[in-house]
């Protein structure tokens, strides 16, 4: 297998969930993922932020096939995910591992460290008794662990190296993919520093796909080449992410760039959204956005825009984005007011 | 002029000190921040100053409000302080709210207990309030209960809540850590234009360091139940002096400009009851040397207002110190 063509290959993958309101209500159709496409290549990092209800990490659920999507396919080195359960699927778990918030939560409180980070060499019959000892004990050194903390149980464990165990037992089978959900959102700033660069020298040293969900910008952009931005269950721009932040094109993306509180930096040029984020069983006609977006249109009320190639390695999701021009970027739209400035 | 002075609070909890004598000054009107991680102390010096900790819990040092001490004071003066004085919001509005009181009666409670309103004059007020926190359609929302709102929304309530009885401070712990980035902002928004109406003091206690550099004129930072630096919030953030404060800063992922790896602070928070001799970050410092294992140093004032708990401070803020010290030896 060539090494440009995509580990991970994801077409329109879409999630609905049915919901009643009240007892006797109707049911009501959710659409947490609708529509979502993106691919991921060895060695390289795709970043999704959005924020809470966006979908992200459902999308991180059916990547993993631990959900099945709808609609749409999910391809994992150039083979679709086989069905839950079966002896193939768990051949193919082996090769992607996944990481979420909270670290005690995955962790067993009544097993050792060691003992678990173990398992999945145990689980998926990898080497023999020696060789399972020697690895825990390399695992463990490779994400800062030493052999005393894996005698510790998880309780003896502070966040940021619970949060590491978890790391160390997510690589114990030499994944090709990871799937990091929020990994650093519950430590604090001084541990969540020293977890993302582990992250990146991992990342770097075992040529890991990795695809990482967030709802912190400045978090993803250290983590990521390319970032997805999601609303309401479909991605709305993808990037560069050093360009999507610093030239941001759609108007959610700009909003949520300038919401981004940024010591040194004074607030006056944030742009602040009116309304609350929207509700997946309320989706809005047209483009999702529109209630919230000050930019928006006769036309965003009806027609719901398809995500553009806009050159310059941008996709933009809006009715009012222009192409980038010769060895220009995208541009998003503007306010009449702001172009006299 | 001094709204609120703390001076030399201590907490201890089970014969474990956590707070190791704060001292802190409000002006009237004045937005101060609170930063650090969790279990810095940060929430339990103001739990500790309104007397809203457990009983358990052993407090010392002294808590002056407009110059009377109020640590201490009994429930019926306390009662009229906090919410009439002083008022607080906390992370999460929705265990902050009572599920099953509509909102009108929730406010209105504030509103009878400070202000001695009744009846009709309570719904005028409490419509007013939800208008100034911007909840559309307030008058028919006010008969709506916590759960009809989203959680942006029940901290706008809650801050209508904490603005019924014209409190001269609001102190706010974490108010947009529960909430969405865009979420946050209007939030943020909120105080500030409220802030502008009404001459209300704030602090705005917060692991964030943007949110509260946005936010607030001066900054403290709190490191294992201790003000380690403060400054004005422009100058800590472009020039932090206390090494704790600058490893804070450089932890954090830029969102513009080239990439850099992250300047992460080596080891943990340590466990209050083992804190290490001396200076209580010395064992995770960059720049700790003997001296610093000897005793805690102190927070001490230097010229430009600053305040600063290292042994190398007077070299960082009075460059001149080092060449005094040459010319005397």
């Amino acid at each position: 297998m060539s090494a440009t063509t995509p580990l991970v290959e994801v077409e329109a993958i879409a999630r609905r969930y049915t919901m009643k309101k009240g007892v006797f209500g109707a049911p009501i159709e959710v659409r947490a993922v609708d529509g979502v496409s993106f691919s991921i290549r060895r060695g390289e990092t795709l970043g999704i932020v959005g924020e809470s209800g966006s979908g992200k990490s459902t999308t991180g659920r059916m990547v993993l096939g631990l959900e099945m999507p709808d609609a749409g396919t999910v391809r994992f080195d150039g083979a679709a995910i086989p069905p839950i359960g079966g002896a193939e699927w768990r051949r193919q778990r082996a090769r992607m591992q996944m990481i979420f918030q909270d670290p005690l939560a995955a962790l067993d409180r009544r097993l050792p460290i060691a003992a678990q980070v173990r398992e999945p060499l145990d689980i998926h019959l990898i080497g023999n008794e020696a060789e399972r000892e020697a690895r825990v004990v390399e695992l463990l050194r490779d994400v800062g662990l030493s052999a005393d903390h894996g005698r510790r149980y998880p309780h003896e464990l502070s966040g940021g190296q619970r949060q590491r165990a978890v790391l160390a037992r997510a690589l114990a089978t030499r994944p090709d993919f990871l799937v990091c959900d929020e990994p650093v959102s519950a430590l604090d700033v001084s541990i969540q520093a020293q977890v993302v660069n582990q992250l990146i020298d991992i990342q770097a040293a075992l040529g890991l796909a990795m695809l990482f969900i967030s709802h912190d910008l400045r978090v993803v952009r250290q983590v990521s080449r390319r970032v997805g931005v999601m609303y309401l269950g479909r991605i709305v721009e993808e990037g560069d992410a050093d360009d999507l932040f610093a030239t941001p094109v759609h108007p959610y993306t700009r909003a949520l760039v300038s919401a981004a509180p940024h010591p040194g930096r004074k607030p006056t040029e944030r742009i602040v959204l009116t309304g609350d984020p929207p509700n997946p069983a309320d989706r809005p006609s047209g483009c999702a956005f529109h209630p919230r977006c000050a930019f928006a249109v006769a036309r965003c009320r009806v027609e719901s825009p398809v995500l553009a190639d806009l050159g310059a390695g941008r996709q933009v999701a809006c009715h009012l984005a222009s192409p980038a021009g010769a060895g220009g970027v995208p541009t998003g739209p503007k306010l009449p007011a702001l172009e006299v400035a | 002029m001094t709204l609120v002075a703390i001076e030399g609070l201590t907490v201890d909890f089970d014969g474990v000190r956590v707070l190791h004598g704060i001292d802190l000054h409000v002006g009237k009107g004045e937005a101060v921040g609170l930063v650090g991680e969790s279990g810095s102390g940060k929430s339990v010096t103001w739990l500790a100053a309104l007397g809203l900790l457990p009983g358990k819990a052993r407090v010392g040092g002294r808590v002056k409000l407009e110059g009377a001490d109020i640590l201490g004071a009994p429930d019926q003066t306390l009662d009229r302080i906090r919410g009439g004085r002083i008022a607080m919001i906390f992370q999460d509005p929705a265990s902050a709210l009572n599920p099953v009181l509509t909102i009108r009666r929730q406010i209105g409670e504030s509103l009878a207990l400070h202000r001695g309103l009744s009846g009709a004059a309570i719904k005028a007020e409490a419509r007013r309030l939800l208008d100034l926190v911007g909840i559309p359609d307030a008058e028919r929302r006010l008969s709506a209960y916590p759960h009809e709102f989203s959680g942006g929304q029940n901290q706008r309530i809650m801050i209508a809540m904490a603005l019924a009885g014209n409190p001269d401070l609001l102190v706010a712990d974490e108010p947009t850590t529960a909430l969405d980035a865009t979420i946050q902002a209007q939030i943020l928004d909120l105080i500030r234009d409220i802030r502008r109406e009404t001459g209300m003091a704030l602090v705005l206690i917060s692991h964030d360091l943007g949110v509260v550099a946005q936010t607030c004129d001066r900054v403290c930072v709190m490191y294992a139940g201790r003000i380690v630096e403060e400054a004005p919030a422009a100058v800590l953030f472009d020039d932090p002096a206390h090494p704790y404060a600058s490893g804070l800063i450089g932890a954090l992922p830029a969102i513009e400009g080239p990439r850099q790896r992250l300047s992460a602070i080596a080891g943990t928070v340590p466990d209050p009851r083992a804190l290490p001799p001396g200076c209580s970050f010395g064992p995770r410092c960059l720049h700790a040397t003997g001296a610093c294992t000897q005793a805690p140093p102190a927070l001490t004032t230097f010229g430009d207002g600053r305040r600063m708990a290292c042994v190398l401070a007077k070299y960082r803020l009075e460059p001149t110190a080092i060449a005094r010290e040459l010319v005397d030896a």
